[in-house]
């Protein structure tokens, strides 16, 4: 087992703003607004999420986060009744435009959930699911690709021999790995994680930050995490929330070692609530 | 944790298990009860059927008022106002007697033994035959068989089969009697037999029971066209009702907007459950037999009216019939498989890029496949043991003829068929004499339990080996 020694702040060198072409999701003047609740969910967000580089989602539980983080792949869209004001764009281009094929969308931008989702299926298919309504249906193709993606998730040397067996059977940990390369298979820009490791044991949660670790060369990866810490280790950006609004946005180092907000300040000395 | 938490925690369980005992008990008690009476049914059934095919020893009753009588004892009662004793024995031989089937008071029997030498013949055309044996022709000349013992008799007659010969008999009253060759089916002496041999006899007539087709107005014979109909009805329906009630459900769960007029469909469907079967069976004749077939046989086939085509009762309409009937209890229980498909699933698949349909056919309802199984095999035990509509769209009481052959088409959709539950029904309710079916109506109804429960087993086998494949957390 290796310790987990990642050094984040030597290896960090995005500036405090990310430049223009460094931009991957920009998010302008976002609010959300469910119809089961009184409340805005969001209001008036406004942020800017740097390429293929970590950021941290942090603030107390229900300020939006995972809401946020849902606006991404238009996944709010499912919720009936939820409006949403505001623009989002990806590369560019406005991701709530009429034009958009939403599920091109989400296979640009992928996402994992707080509590492992496996489908009721083997290993290998699970993986194969995106590529496969992507219609590629080539074994040789598909097999390439699997162990690709597994590998990628550091999974690969645990299941290798029971790629036919139940997703099911695999722990927590293994399965929110198994998601992450279900993910990662049909080669996402983005990878939006929800609270990954919440449901999982310190061991499980330790290979989680390392893969995030690795996967953030290739992938921007955007995590909300309720554990600061967590945020710590694995992120080069940090936004905090608190009731639907950003508080404060800016590099890791910075937001944990100097906040600029007093709330900032009063949520990660623990002060909060 | 303290000590002294132990018997502290184990004392309220204890007063728990107090409380909850009542109501263990009264659900053992149910359950217990249900089983019993079950059990009761099966071990009545396979008893009542299978001494059917066990031999019955033949009694000769020696009688002040007529001649000697022989035959197998059916009944025993008291004669109502008498001191008396009546006994009801089944002569066989239809065509020699009055009645087939006589009361005798025990206070007129001058004797009563059980010969060994007592003969019980199978015959093709007509009902059995009590008698002894007098000789035999292979065609050439006859041979006295008087004098020989009961197992070489039974030999030499059993060689006659097939041969252009006749089989010489005495009935008991000393009249003699000729049967051609070609009506002999099978003879025994079960009387003499041995237990192997009694045993060896009941299963070749098991055998035959399931192998034949029926004869003489389905009191003699086997049942196989019966059991073809029964299946082939219950696999078409099966096919017929499984997607036609996934896609409803499909539709009602997931993509029928929620509202008043869904809820109405629902509560609908729900309650198509329990309508009459009958009600069915004469909706399948006014709009299947009549409307759609007369329609059919006005489109395609009218050089050949009045005389129907598909305008009459058969296989299609049949099958059709028995999947509306059975449509509520599959589209309710695939309904609520899918509801019970957990919301992250259909997250999961869509967040891939999935399109809704592709969620849907790919994750959710293989997710629910289970519950779609379950409601299938409740479909199917509810369709194999229905009779009244099919009645009126299909069933026939004799049709010897499958609704299967190796000629184009091979499935003949549109041909009456048999059917065991309406063969039960037929033999046990409408036949002349229902003494000497009776064993054979309880067997049928034995094999019918029995075809249910192998169609159950397929299906429960198939469901556990979906759960395998899919490691479902109901394994863990
Ligand atoms: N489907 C929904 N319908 C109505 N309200 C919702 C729904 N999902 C979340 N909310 C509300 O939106 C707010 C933000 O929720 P969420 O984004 O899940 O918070 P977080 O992930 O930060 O804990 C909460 O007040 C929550 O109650
Ligand atoms: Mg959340």
């Amino acid at each position: 087992m290796k310790t987990h020694s990642i050094d984040v702040h030597a290896l960090k060198r995005a500036p405090a703003r990310a430049g223009d072409d460094d931009v991957c999701l920009r998010v302008e003047e976002l609010s959300l607004h469910y119809l089961r609740s009184q409340n805005v969910a969001l209001e008036n967000v406004s942020l800017e999420i740097p390429r293929r580089r970590v950021t941290a989602f942090i603030g107390p539980s229900g300020c939006g986060k995972s809401s946020l983080l849902r606006c991404f792949n238009r996944m709010n869209d499912l919720i009936e009744g939820s409006v949403i004001s505001g623009r989002v764009s990806l590369e560019g281009e406005d991701i709530y435009d009429r034009g958009v094929d939403v599920a091109a969308l989400r296979r640009r931008v992928g996402m994992v959930f707080q509590s492992p989702n496996p489908f009721p299926k083997s290993i290998y298919e699970n993986v194969a699911f995106g590529l496969r309504i992507q219609g590629v249906n080539k074994k040789r193709v598909l097999d390439e690709e699997i162990e690709k993606a597994l590998r990628n998730a550091a999974l690969w040397d645990e299941v290798k021999d029971r790629l036919d067996g139940s997703a099911l059977t695999l722990s927590g940990g293994q399965q929110q790995r198994l998601v992450i390369a279900r993910a990662i298979a049909v080669q996402p820009e983005v990878l939006l994680l929800d609270e990954p490791a919440s449901a999982l044991d310190p061991i499980s949660t330790l290979r989680i930050e390392e893969l995030i670790y690795e996967l953030k060369t290739r992938y921007t990866i955007v995590i909300v995490t309720h554990n600061m810490q967590q945020a710590a280790r694995v992120s080069d950006m940090t936004a905090f929330m608190n009731l639907g609004r950003l508080v404060e946005y800016g590099e890791t180092d910075t937001l944990f070692t100097n906040p600029r907000e007093p709330q900032t300040e009063d949520y990660i000395t623990g002060r909060y609530g | 944790m303290k000590p002294t938490d132990v018997p502290e925690i184990s004392g309220a369980l204890r007063a728990g298990v107090r409380r909850a005992e009542p109501m263990v008990w009264l659900s053992a008690g149910a359950v217990t009860l249900a089983l019993m009476l079950l059990v009761g049914l099966l071990f009545l059934l396979a008893s009542r059927g299978f001494s059917h095919f066990w031999p019955q020893p033949l009694i000769l009753l020696d009688n002040v008022e007529s001649k000697a009588q022989l035959g197998i004892l059916l009944d025993r009662e008291p004669v109502p106002y008498a001191q008396d004793y009546r006994l009801l024995l089944h002569l066989g031989g239809e065509d020699f007697f009055d009645s087939p089937l006589v009361w005798v008071e025990e206070a007129t029997l001058r004797a009563r033994s059980t010969p060994q030498a007592a003969l019980a013949i199978e015959r093709r055309d007509q009902g059995p035959l009590f008698a002894f044996a007098e000789g035999v022709d292979y065609g050439e000349a006859r041979l006295e068989l008087s004098d020989w013992n009961v197992a070489d008799q039974v030999a030499a007659i059993r060689k006659v089969r097939g041969t252009a010969g006749r089989v010489y008999l005495r009935l008991a009253s000393g009249r003699p009697v000729t049967l051609p060759a070609s009506d002999l089916i099978e003879v025994s002496s079960p009387n003499a037999m041995s237990g192997m041999a009694r045993i060896r006899h009941a299963f070749s007539a098991l055998g035959r029971f399931v192998r034949e087709a029926p004869r003489r107005g389905n009191v003699q014979g086997g049942v196989f066209p019966a059991i073809v109909g029964t299946v082939l009805l219950v696999l078409l329906m099966t096919a017929i009702v499984a997607p036609l009630g996934v896609l409803a459900a499909v539709y009602l769960q997931e993509y029928a907007q929620r509202g008043p007029l869904t809820r109405m469909v629902r509560i609908g469907v729900n309650n198509l459950a329990g309508v009459p079967s009958i009600v069915y069976g004469v909706f399948g004749l006014g709009f299947f037999v009549y409307g759609l077939g007369g329609s059919l046989d006005q489109l395609f086939f009218s050089d050949s009216l009045p005389a129907p085509t598909l305008g009459a009762p058969g296989l299609l309409w049949a099958a059709l019939t028995m999947a509306l009937l059975t449509l509520p209890v599959v589209i309710v229980s695939t309904e609520e498989g899918l509801a019970r498909v957990p919301r992250n699933l259909r997250e999961g698949s869509l967040a891939l890029g999935a399109t809704r349909a592709e969620a849907l056919f790919r994750v959710v309802l293989p997710a629910a496949s289970q519950a779609v199984l379950t409601g299938l095999i409740l479909a199917v035990a509810r369709a194999t043991g229905e009779v009244a509509p099919l009645i009126l769209v299909g069933v026939a009481k004799y049709a010897p003829g499958l609704p299967v052959s190796s000629e184009f088409p091979f499935l003949h959709l549109d041909q009456q068929f048999m059917h065991l539950g309406f063969y039960i029904y037929d033999l046990g309710f409408q036949s002349p004499s229902i003494e000497t079916a009776e064993g054979l109506v309880f067997a049928t109804a034995l094999l019918l339990v029995l075809i249910v429960l192998l169609l159950n087993l397929a299906a429960v086998m198939l469901r556990s080996r979906l759960r395998n494949a899919f490691g479902t957390q109901e394994l863990r």
